[in-house]
């Protein structure tokens, strides 16, 4: 009797509690809507539907990378090689649907389907090396990806001979560059991969697999998961999200570029850790992740609008990822 | 709310200025209180046991005292003077020291840098004097008869011999209040020895320590005085010597036990699981015994001796060696954890938050953690039965939480033991491997879980359970296997064995 009283009482003391973690949890959301706010009162461009399109294109390409990371990072890994792969499937897939003469895939171009899927298929056998470094030989992962990020860019450039792969044929671009009722596809597969992702992660077994796995890899292993085969498919996840970016960007750009996607990583990294999810793995949502990259997308287009130069944009950005993980850190010695 | 406390005339008015005098400390995090009514006084010259149940408000107290918390009420006297610490190292300035739980040395230095860390003595050029250091650090551990060179590397030192020289270096700060939070808990019953030897010296020289551990026959073999918190709140204080086992129990769960341990199971002819000429990490050689349904085997031995390296071997842990497992009559081949779950084995290890929970996981994650194949539906998860099976656990298990959603590292130390037995009782185990099942856990939620091993074994299952604790072997097992550097050194039955033959056979 005594003691019921007592947890009820206890119950509805810790109730203010909850609701300072939840305001912790989305605050990163409240920030998100401030930072609209402020712009569309002092920049008039900001809150018109060509603008929302546009940031939202703009951030599709970065949302994707991020949501592979959001897997990796779960785990306790990171992938460095996100940009590179973006390069290598780019080229790759760009020479099957390349109407230039200079071509050297004989036959191209092929109908879109076949270079998207040789695309697909490069990018998740980049992370599914990487994987195999990580989850079978144990590199850490950190050494494993920064070893793909060059051999990769390696690779973008021996097959490419350094030159872009230009002149790709309408069907192939559209991806890049078609809408669906006004909606760009870049932004509708940004929001295909986010639901998807999303259900994998909180609705499915693999999901339950990954968040054990980062949140304690030996007490995983001890129930009798497999830790190797979560270990491993999040990298080859990353990579085939990667190569999904790395077409969208060929596409939109209307050639595959062998120098494009360099330091793509960073962008992704940050939109993962903006978005609350913890380094130290097994903490962790996409709905984060993709706010993070929201956040990060629209600030670069209010920089934008108010004309502060590139220079400055990457400066602030630098802060804004430190200042985020402060606020993380500081939550947590609290607890 | 909670009982008036009482205090029994313990010392009388002409002892001498106490070391510390605390009354009415109180603390609430996030308005729940966490201490209601702390109060302690520590005399020189004694070892007072700080006893109490998990969430009993100890270690709030001991926070406190340390400078880490800061308390919403109260007084703390100092030899007699009121003191207020900011931080840790206001307390240490104070000669107020603690020995943790879990220790951090720097184990590539020597125990000489280990111990002044930070205020190494420095000659011309800022030049660390190591000739005066390591004769100081020498002195300082002679002085008590360590036996410790204070030339040698940390990482050379067994766990006791880690703690011994945290002892030194407490003292090398003039500390004369040290506190020790289960100091044994990592230790074999030989190296705790010198540990209580080192306690003793600590007591002649006239110093205070407050000792914290859920190992009741321990406060009585070392300790002096008691004080017994529950639910946050001072219940009683006394001399040890006025007062037995049975009621220091009483006093901190706060109801009459009848008895510490359950034991209603009866070992059944059939044999459940054999292993034959089992060999294992860490020079374990041929290892040989029988489990038999309903029966509850334990497996003793000290620290180092190869029990652990046997379950992780019986569970597919550690690569498969020589030996034979026999289990149900059929021979099996097991080389991973899966294949040992799905031949009916469980494994509650030593170490829950290494390898027993997801600690950034709530309590029905992990419940359902080794089980999520059967709560699925393809590869998608079925939310409503993992609930189910969560609230089911929950019930049988008596596992206390505010809600199947609370994080596992909110709950207290029993109660994460519970989640953990409760992810392995969902996989339906026959055989359940429990590694220390009671290390850390308060005196209420170990007899629950005796119960629960008990009813496991009465029920036809059958229990392997590694102990350092005689008398929990003595209380629950119904045979013992012991064992000696990694090889059985005798086997008694629960009509032969007895404290003094478990550890004539295991030194």
């Amino acid at each position: 009797m005594e003691d019921q009283t007592k947890t009820a009482a206890q119950q509805r003391r810790m109730i203010p509690a909850r609701i300072g973690r939840d305001a912790q949890r989305y605050g990163i959301l409240i920030a998100l809507a401030l930072l609209c706010i402020v712009l569309s009162i002092v920049s008039e461009n900001f809150l018109t539907s060509r603008n929302i399109i546009n940031v939202l294109r703009q951030t599709s390409i970065n949302g994707i990378l991020a949501i592979g990371m959001t897997f990796v990072i779960l785990t306790r890994g990171i992938d460095l090689s996100v940009g590179s792969v973006v390069a290598l499937v780019g080229v790759v897939s760009a020479s099957f649907a390349t109407t230039s003469a200079a071509g050297f895939i004989p036959g191209a171009p092929y109908m879109p389907l076949i270079p998207i899927a040789v695309g697909l298929i490069t990018g998740t056998a980049m992370g599914a090396l990487s994987g195999v470094a990580v989850a079978r030989f144990a590199v850490p992962a950190f050494v494993a990806t920064l070893g793909m990020l060059s051999a990769a860019r390696g690779l973008t450039l021996i097959y490419s001979g350094g030159r872009p792969v230009p002149a790709l044929t309408d069907g192939y671009r559209w991806i890049g560059t078609g809408d669906v009722a006004g909606i760009p596809v870049p932004i509708i597969l940004f929001a295909l991969v986010f639901a998807l992702s999303h259900f994998v992660l909180t609705r499915t077994r693999f999901g339950r697999h990954v968040y054990a796995v980062g949140g304690n890899p030996h007490a995983a292993k001890v129930s009798g998961l497999p830790v190797r085969a979560i270990r491993f498919s999040v990298y080859a996840i990353s990579g085939a999200l990667a190569g999904i970016a790395g077409m969208i960007l060929a596409a939109r750009t209307g050639s595959a570029l062998p120098q494009a996607g360099v330091a793509y990583e960073l962008d992704a990294i940050a939109a993962v850790v903006i978005g609350g999810t913890s380094l130290a793995g097994g903490v962790g949502r996409v709905t984060g992740t993709v706010i993070g990259a929201l956040l990060i997308g629209v600030m670069n287009n209010g920089l934008d609008l108010l004309g502060v130069e590139s220079y400055y944009q990457q400066v602030i950005k630098g802060a804004l990822i430190v200042a985020a993980v402060m606020l993380d850190r500081s939550r947590k010695t609290e607890d | 709310m909670y009982r008036r406390a009482r205090r029994r005339p313990a010392w009388g008015d002409d002892m001498t200025t106490p070391l510390l005098e605390a009354s009415g400390f109180r603390k609430s995090f996030d308005g729940v209180p966490a201490l209601k009514l702390g109060q302690f006084r520590l005399e020189p010259g004694s070892v007072h046991a700080l006893c109490g149940g998990n969430g009993a408000g100890k270690s709030t107290f001991l926070k406190i005292l340390m400078g880490i918390h800061h308390r919403d009420a109260g007084t703390l006297l100092r030899n007699g003077s009121e003191v207020v610490f900011d931080n840790p190292s206001q307390a240490l300035a104070h000669g107020i020291s603690i020995i943790e739980q879990e220790l951090s040395p720097v184990p590539a230095m020597t125990v000489a840098e280990n111990i002044y860390l930070g205020r190494e003595p420095v000659g011309l050029f800022g030049r660390i004097a190591f000739r005066a250091m390591n004769s100081r650090a020498q002195a300082l551990l002679d002085g008590f008869q360590f036996g410790i060179r204070a030339d040698s590397l940390m990482m050379d030192l067994t766990v006791a011999q880690t703690q011994l020289v945290e002892i030194a270096k407490a003292l090398s700060y003039d500390a004369e209040v040290i506190i020790m939070d289960e100091p044994t808990s990592a230790l074999g019953e030989a190296e705790a020895d010198q540990l209580f030897a080192a306690i003793a010296t600590l007591k002649a020289r006239g110093k205070g320590v407050i000792y914290v551990s859920h190992r009741l026959s321990e406060i009585f073999g070392v300790c002096d005085s008691y004080t017994v918190f529950r639910d946050g709140a001072f219940v009683e204080t006394g001399t040890l010597a006025d007062i037995d086992k049975d009621h220091l129990i009483q006093l901190v769960v706060g109801r009459p036990l009848t008895e510490e341990f359950i034991k209603e199971n009866t070992p059944q002819a059939r044999e459940l699981l054999s292993v034959a000429g089992l060999s294992a990490d860490r020079g374990v050689q041929d290892v040989s015994f029988a489990l038999h349904e309903g029966e509850i085997l334990a497996l003793y031995g000290l620290m180092g001796s190869g029990r652990t390296e046997i379950f992780d071997r019986l569970f597919g842990l550690s690569a498969e060696s020589a030996g034979t497992v026999t289990i149900d009559g059929r021979p099996a081949q097991i080389a991973t954890p899966r294949q040992a779950i799905d031949a009916g084995l469980a494994y509650v290890t030593e170490d829950r938050k290494r390898s027993g929970l997801v600690l950034t996981g709530d309590v029905r994650e992990n419940l359902c953690l080794a089980t999520l194949d059967r709560m699925s539906a393809g590869p998608v998860m079925n939310a409503r039965a993992e609930g189910r099976a969560a609230a089911r656990m929950i019930e049988t298990l008596n596992i206390r939480t505010a809600s199947d959603r609370l994080n596992v590292a909110h709950l207290s130390g029993g109660n994460q033991q519970k989640v953990v037995l409760g992810k392995w009782f969902l996989t339906e185990p026959r055989i359940l491997l429990l590694d220390e099942p009671t290390r850390g856990v308060d005196v209420g939620a170990k007899r629950e879980i005796y119960r629960v091993m008990s009813d496991f074994a009465r029920a036809g299952g059958a229990v392997i359970m590694v102990s350092s604790e005689t008398d929990e072997v003595l209380g629950m097992a119904d045979r013992v296997v012991v064992m000696r550097d990694g090889r059985v050194a005798g086997e008694l039955d629960r009509a032969t064995m007895s404290a003094e033959k478990l550890l004539h056979l295991a030194a």
